[in-house]
């Protein structure tokens, strides 16, 4: 087992960095992904390692080996496709047998090893069916099946989900989570779906615009986002912008102002030191939030803020309310648990009472982009900058 | 009470207008087919069923010569027309080609150019070279008109390709040489069979550039029926042109039945 290296590797079609000096170490075995918008540069990273796009510069090594001269057919890895580019003209076995067959592998093996990995991906009564006489999720089992034959260091998946429907796209992940366990190597998956990539993941780096923005576990990512980009990509979140007043022990004290003289203060846990009286910006995720219309017992490490209900929207496992607070609409997560009988249902326009752990609201030390601030009272949703569609994603 | 309505007018139409379509295209067809097996020198009245003419078919010298010059034409221009076609086809897939405009423009020239002017041209050229026409200047000038057919049947094969199949050829291990044969040319072989069959009838079919290039004592089938009319013998001809359809027919069934069998074991 061996890990890979990608030391500061760029490539550019015609003059747009797709990837711009991505620096990046995966550990041998690990569940890798890729994640960002489209046009971020996640699949021309995947893309260079797999051996179909030349870098500007930089080194991919595998082990001690650089691998970004080789081609393709030379590269101790193999790729799942997005449409899963199987060969129309070949069945199901034959597909399979491919890799093996171009090496010249003698044919008893062949047929023990093809057999093997059908039934590892449990298609082995299908074998003699062609592509297209097969559904979006056998496809999918071939395409892995197809790859793994040729013990690759490195499996290569290009959003391999993306073309089945939901249901079908959750069992599959299971199904990779165990083929990952099974054999063992190291897999590096490419999504724009951060869903897909949070339940799939040993650890994920989140791109944008040709650059790495941050890397680590899941959970790490979703709780201590680094940017802005990583709080709003992953998960949804409220942005807040305030003036540090206070730094006590552990928390930081922000004023944040709500109307044109009013503030409320939010204290925070952090992770740098922010200056006193400098601007900064805390995100708090949705769910975090606890709503009453009952004020709640003030707590010391407690952020208490009131507001006016602005909406209110259903949406099955959860109700998501829009909560006016000064000039800020503040969403809340809210699971329909009955534990306390004297909640009654909250309703339009109702005074209601936010309040949230200190360590729940996460400091990021950066501004919201103004030029792509909200509008008064509107939520802020920031817009990716799309790359040149010829650039961007290869389908 | 039966209502005028459009679309039973324009049905009514249809089917009027086909008969007559049908029976204007093939009447004449019908008419030398059955006057193939006519009991007389003239064609113009029926006196009796024979099979006389088709016995002397089997035994003119001329007639057998001229089918198999036809034949072996016919098959020479189909394979160079159909490897040439191939490699111009796969020359112009790169769109970044430079001057690939320009190619593309040359190849589409043959298509519309008269036949009359390309078998003046190359009567000219091979007689500009003192080239003696007969056998190779009638097979040059049909792998010339055939190529650019052959070309652009397959060139529309691989319009819309899907290329990550090549990529996926590729990342299992297989050399450009391999992917081409068991990936690639797998694949674009109903376009290249397509290029074949069309070149073979073009050339079966050609009069006019053979005329002005095979000089004499080199008759291909046409150039042969033409002089055999033009001295009045029709019957012969009458019963080579039937078997000429039959013998396309069985053609069209054939390559009915191998296309199907093409598609399902590419």
């Amino acid at each position: 087992m061996e890990e890979i290296r990608i030391v500061n590797i760029s490539k550019d079609f015609d003059g747009f960095m797709a990837v711009d000096g991505v620096d990046l170490t995966i550990k041998p075995g690990e569940l890798f992904s890729f994640l960002g918008p489209s046009g971020c540069g996640k699949t021309t990273l995947l893309r260079m390692i797999a051996g179909f796009e030349m870098p500007l510069k930089g080194k991919i090594f595998i082990g001690d080996q650089d691998i970004v001269d080789l081609p393709p057919y030379k590269r101790p890895v193999n790729t799942i496709f997005q449409n899963y580019s199987l060969f129309p003209h070949m069945t199901v076995w034959d597909n399979v047998a491919f890799g093996l067959k171009v090496r010249k592998t003698p044919l008893p093996e062949i047929k023990d090893r093809v057999s093997e990995m059908l039934d590892l991906v449990k298609m082995g009564d299908q074998h003699s069916k062609y592509p297209d006489q097969i559904s979006g999720g056998q496809k999918q089992r071939v395409a892995i099946a197809r790859a793994l034959i040729n013990n690759p260091k490195v499996l290569l998946l290009d959003e391999p989900l993306a073309a089945l429907d939901l249901k079908l796209r959750q069992h599959m992940l299971i199904e990779l989570m165990n083929i990952h366990d099974a054999v063992g190597i190291t897999f590096i998956y490419v999504t724009h779906d951060q869903s897909e990539a949070m339940s799939i993941s040993d650890r994920v780096a989140v791109m944008n615009r040709g650059k790495i923005v941050q890397e680590g576990p899941p959970d790490d990512i979703y709780e201590r986002p680094s940017s802005i980009f990583s709080a709003y990509f992953i998960g949804e979140t409220n942005l807040i912008t305030g003036e540090v007043i206070g730094i006590e022990d552990e928390y930081v004290q922000l004023k944040c102002p709500m109307g044109d003289d009013e503030y409320f203060e939010i204290d925070s846990t952090f992770h740098f030191r922010p200056e006193i009286g400098s601007q900064i910006t805390v995100s708090l995720r949705p769910e975090k939030i606890a709503i009453s219309s009952n004020k709640p017992k003030i707590a010391d490490d407690m952020n208490i803020v009131k507001g006016v209900i602005e909406d209110i929207l259903y949406l099955g496992s959860h109700t998501q309310y829009i909560v006016r607070v000064g000039k800020h609409n503040i969403r809340v997560f809210s699971q329909h648990k009955r534990v306390y009988f004297d909640d009654k249902a909250l309703d339009w326009e109702e005074e209601v009472w936010l309040f949230w752990h200190d360590t729940d609201s996460w400091l990021i030390n950066e501004l919201p982009d103004e030029s792509r601030m909200p509008a008064e009272g509107k939520t802020y949703i920031p817009k990716f900058k799309k790359a040149n569609a010829s650039a961007g994603e290869q389908i | 009470m039966r209502r005028f309505t459009p679309a039973k007018f324009f049905k009514g139409m249809n089917l009027t207008v086909f008969t007559f379509a049908m029976l204007f295209l093939y009447i004449p067809i019908l008419i030398l087919v059955v006057f193939s097996f006519n009991d007389a020198r003239i064609v113009t009245s029926w006196k009796g069923f024979t099979l006389k003419y088709y016995a002397q078919l089997l035994h003119n010298v001329a007639i057998r010569d001229a089918f198999l010059n036809t034949m072996l034409i016919a098959g020479l221009s189909t394979l160079f027309s159909t490897l040439l076609g191939l490699l111009i086809a796969l020359g112009l897939e790169n769109k970044k080609l430079k001057g690939r405009k320009g190619f593309m423009g040359l190849l589409y020239a043959p298509l519309v150019i008269p036949d009359i002017l390309m078998g003046v041209s190359l009567a000219l050229l091979f007689n500009f070279l003192r080239v003696n026409t007969g056998m190779w200047t009638v097979l040059i000038a049909h792998i010339t008109f055939c190529v650019s057919y052959a070309a652009i049947v397959i060139q529309s094969r691989l319009e819309g390709f899907d290329y990550s199949l090549i990529e996926a050829a590729m990342d299992l291990g297989a050399k450009p040489g391999t992917t081409f044969f068991k990936v690639k040319l797998p694949l674009i072989m109903p376009g290249v069979i397509a290029a074949a069959l069309l070149s073979f009838t073009l050339s079966i079919d050609d009069f006019i550039i053979t005329f002005f290039t095979s000089g004499r004592g080199f008759d291909t089938l046409p150039i042969y029926v033409e002089g055999t009319i033009r001295r009045g013998t029709i019957t012969t001809i009458n019963a080579l042109s039937t078997l000429v359809i039959g013998l396309t027919l069985l053609l069209v069934v054939f390559t009915k039945r191998i296309r199907k069998s093409l598609i399902s074991s590419f």
